[in-house]
């Protein structure tokens, strides 16, 4: 038994936001009350001045194992969720080989079984090894429980294969996330296009590029009637498009990424590679659309796109340096800055980041309601510390943060009732 | 006494560092002038050019530069065919750093190079052009061009003429013209143009004529020919036509207008020889004031003042 006492519970979708305790049991939540009586022999985490939210979700993260375990692995990089206070995530299927079978689904989920250190539910991809050529057996990937198809970071340029997909994936109630990006637009750019990168002499990717995509897609999906999830929605059209299909009863959800919540083009006039992502950092009309995006619930979902590369990848030039950040540890004080700044309530982040993502992609979690699983996670909103790259689990230290201070990070992870980092200290070997 | 470790860019510089350069470069000349080009002042001071896209005019003038004022002066030449993969840039930059390498000079397609060079050596790092971001040496004989045959620039406008887009030599001169008080126009296609480029502090001009008038330096840059095949615009006749400068056209700029071009030139196509070779055309001299400006350089860089300026 494990008690969590005194924490501000914020659990959008039961609609509480109070000071509670929780009674946690054999994996799942028992009980939710004021002052409950502390249980014979039960363990007491004093959540005071805390906030105890339901286990945070990121539906985008890329663990790289199979075959790049150079950047990442199933165990660093879910090591490096637990620290960021995720007890589960979706990993991406561009590893190598491209998970787009049931056999590497089921590869991937042995690897998890074995390293794991929270839940992860693998992403297939859309196309057999996302040439975006041939549809991937999406039927018997879901059978091994994938929710999702994504040929992330390859976009689908044929709109009839997209179209195919769409229609394909209904069938099994899978969701179908498109990275979105016109590549004949996008060219060969590497950060946003605008006045910042004719300062800096590099080639842009106009918002245009993803624009023309999200178009694209909704209206495949609005024909098929089918489920699509945007990923890393970063450009003003792109969110009034998603804006207005909802309006009309589109099947489309979003997500967004807190490195394009908070930075903007101006972090890359340094050529620092670690502002070098995809899709790039946007320019602040953008960057206010998505706050306002996020707040104004257009937004579900906040997903990291956590992308860890080595260091010697990304020490090269800016035009060379791979695409990608590492996300995963940041997260959360990066969205409670938001919400210090009165831009965000506390409600509408945990839902995005718990809650909704559960929803739309059929997870377990995103509530601490009785019977629920014992997926939690406890913020200490005023802990502030200096990012530093010997800190960071996750193998890739691409971040742009690093010797930043940030406030407000994770102090217990648990999943399925088994307390995983606590205090900032893993308890997993 | 100049500050800097490094010359990346015209943008970071001051108005003041800028007439430092300016005005050491004069004395810099008479010495190319002489018949014995030779002073001792870089004497034991090393000067390494690495060089990663081929430019024989630019490499040439830093190695006469260094060698004029005593440096031990050597060239790398790296490819960069992507075929061969070579060793990274902070690699051999370390490498040339321990051999004892006073100032390495860096010529790179990709923008940024010369940053990421310079954060990682001790030793001083002069840009010589990095993709389409800066070439702050151009602009510097540019700047030293017009100021010797204009006196200063309050008051001065210079026109910018051709593909702004991919063009390190026009953001280094617009960066440096604006500090100095001059008024910048560029003109060219719209395909070709930056974008915001407005916020830059230029008048933005797609009608070549609209944007000579009144001008009292027309800077030509050069056209990549290539440019036409991806589509930036139809035809190089059409270019030619539509953007080349030529008699008529210079004719309706300010009488005594200067004519510029960082070369090497497309005759025909950005320029017609006529104007090349015209009486209002500082061309050649701006080869000349290229050697000048880059051993105003050297010298400020590797340590010497206004005061002990050679004689
Ligand atoms: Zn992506």
């Amino acid at each position: 038994m494990f008690l969590v006492k005194g924490g501000m519970l914020i659990d959008p979708a039961a609609g509480i936001k109070a000071v509670r305790d929780i009674l946690l049991q054999d994996g799942r939540v028992v009980e939710i009350g004021e002052h409950l009586e502390i249980p014979e022999g039960a363990e007491v985490y004093d959540a005071t001045g805390k906030l105890v939210t339901p286990g945070l979700i990121d539906v985008h993260v890329h663990l790289r194992e199979p075959g790049l375990e150079a950047k990442e692995t199933i165990a660093s990089g879910t090591r490096a969720a637990a620290m960021g206070g995720f007890t589960a995530v979706c990993c991406m299927p561009n590893t190598n080989p491209v998970t787009d079978s049931l056999a590497l689904v089921e590869a991937v989920q042995s690897i998890v079984r074995r390293d794991g250190a929270v839940r992860v539910f693998p992403i297939g991809s859309i196309t057999k090894g996302s040439a975006g050529q041939e549809l991937a057996e999406i039927g018997d990937m879901a059978q091994a429980g994938v929710r999702a198809v994504s040929d992330d970071g390859k976009p689908v340029s044929r709109a009839e294969i997209m179209r195919l997909a769409l229609e394909y994936a209904k069938m099994f109630g899978v969701t179908v996330i498109s990275h979105c990006e016109e590549q004949s637009l996008a060219g060969d750019g590497v950060m946003h296009y605008g006045p910042m990168s004719a300062m800096l002499g590099l080639k842009g990717i106009p918002a245009a590029a993803e624009e023309v995509m999200v178009a694209r897609d909704i209206i495949l999906a609005e024909a098929s009637g089918a489920r699509l999830h945007i990923a890393h929605i970063s450009a003003k059209g792109s969110l009034e498009l998603v804006r207005a299909a909802k309006a009309r009863g589109v099947k489309v959800s979003c997500e967004v990424t807190p490195h394009h919540l908070s930075l903007s083009d101006e972090a890359v006039s340094g050529y620092s590679t670690s502002t070098k992502v995809n899709p790039p950092l946007r320019s602040l009309e953008h960057i206010t659309a998505l706050r306002q995006g996020l707040a104004d619930g257009t937004i579900d979902c906040i997903a990291t796109d956590h992308a860890p590369h080595t260091l010697e990848e990304k020490a090269v030039e800016f035009a060379a340096a791979p695409f990608g950040l590492v996300g995963l540890e940041t997260a959360v004080p990066l969205i409670l800055d938001m919400v210090r700044n009165n831009e965000l309530d506390i409600e509408r982040a945990v839902a995005a980041l718990s809650s909704n993502p559960a929803r739309i992609f059929g997870l377990p979690g995103g509530t601490l309601r009785p019977g629920s699983p014992a997926d939690l996670t406890v913020i200490d909103p005023d802990l502030e510390l200096v990012l530093k790259p010997e800190d960071l689990k996750s193998q890739g230290k691409n971040s742009p943060f690093l010797g930043m201070a940030l406030i407000g990070f994770p102090v217990l992870t648990m999943v399925e009732g088994k307390v995983v980092m606590r205090d900032r200290n893993l308890l997993v070997d | 006494m100049w500050k800097r470790k490094d010359l990346l860019g015209i943008k970071e510089l001051s108005a003041d560092e800028i007439n430092q350069i300016l005005d050491q470069a004069v004395p810099m000349k008479d010495i190319i002038k002489r018949d014995i080009k030779k002073v001792p002042t870089l004497r034991g001071k090393s000067v390494i050019n690495l060089f990663y896209e081929p430019s024989t005019r630019t490499r040439t003038s830093f190695e006469l530069a260094g060698k004029y004022l005593s440096a031990d002066t050597v060239n790398i030449a790296v490819s960069t065919s992507s075929v061969v993969k070579g060793e990274t840039l902070i690699d051999t930059g370390k490498t040339i750093d321990v051999m004892g390498a006073d100032i390495v000079v860096i010529r790179h397609q990709a923008s940024g190079a010369p940053h990421l060079l310079a954060k990682h050596i001790k030793a001083k790092v002069i840009n010589a052009g990095d993709g389409a971001h800066e070439h702050p040496t151009q602009a510097l004989l540019d700047l030293f061009t017009i100021k010797e045959a204009k006196g200063a620039f309050e008051g001065l406008t210079v026109t910018i003429l051709g593909d702004i887009l991919h063009s390190r030599v026009a953001r280094s001169n617009i960066w440096g013209l604006s500090k100095l008080g001059a008024k910048v126009r560029v003109a060219g296609p719209s395909t070709l143009m930056p974008p915001g480029i407005k916020e830059w502090g230029v008048e933005v001009y797609h009608r070549v004529e609209e944007a000579l008038e009144g001008a009292d330096v027309v800077n030509v840059l050069r056209l990549q020919l290539e440019r036409q095949q991806k589509g930036l615009f139809p035809t190089i006749r059409e270019y030619a036509r539509q953007w080349g400068l030529n008699a008529r056209r210079v004719a309706l700029a300010k009488p005594g207008a200067l004519v510029l071009h960082p070369g090497p030139m497309n005759r025909g196509v950005e320029i017609s020889p006529d104007v090349a070779d015209g009486l209002q055309s500082l061309i050649t001299e701006q080869v000349t004031n290229g050697v000048a400006v880059r051993m105003a350089i050297l010298y400020l860089m590797s340590g010497g003042g206004v005061a002990d300026v050679p004689r």
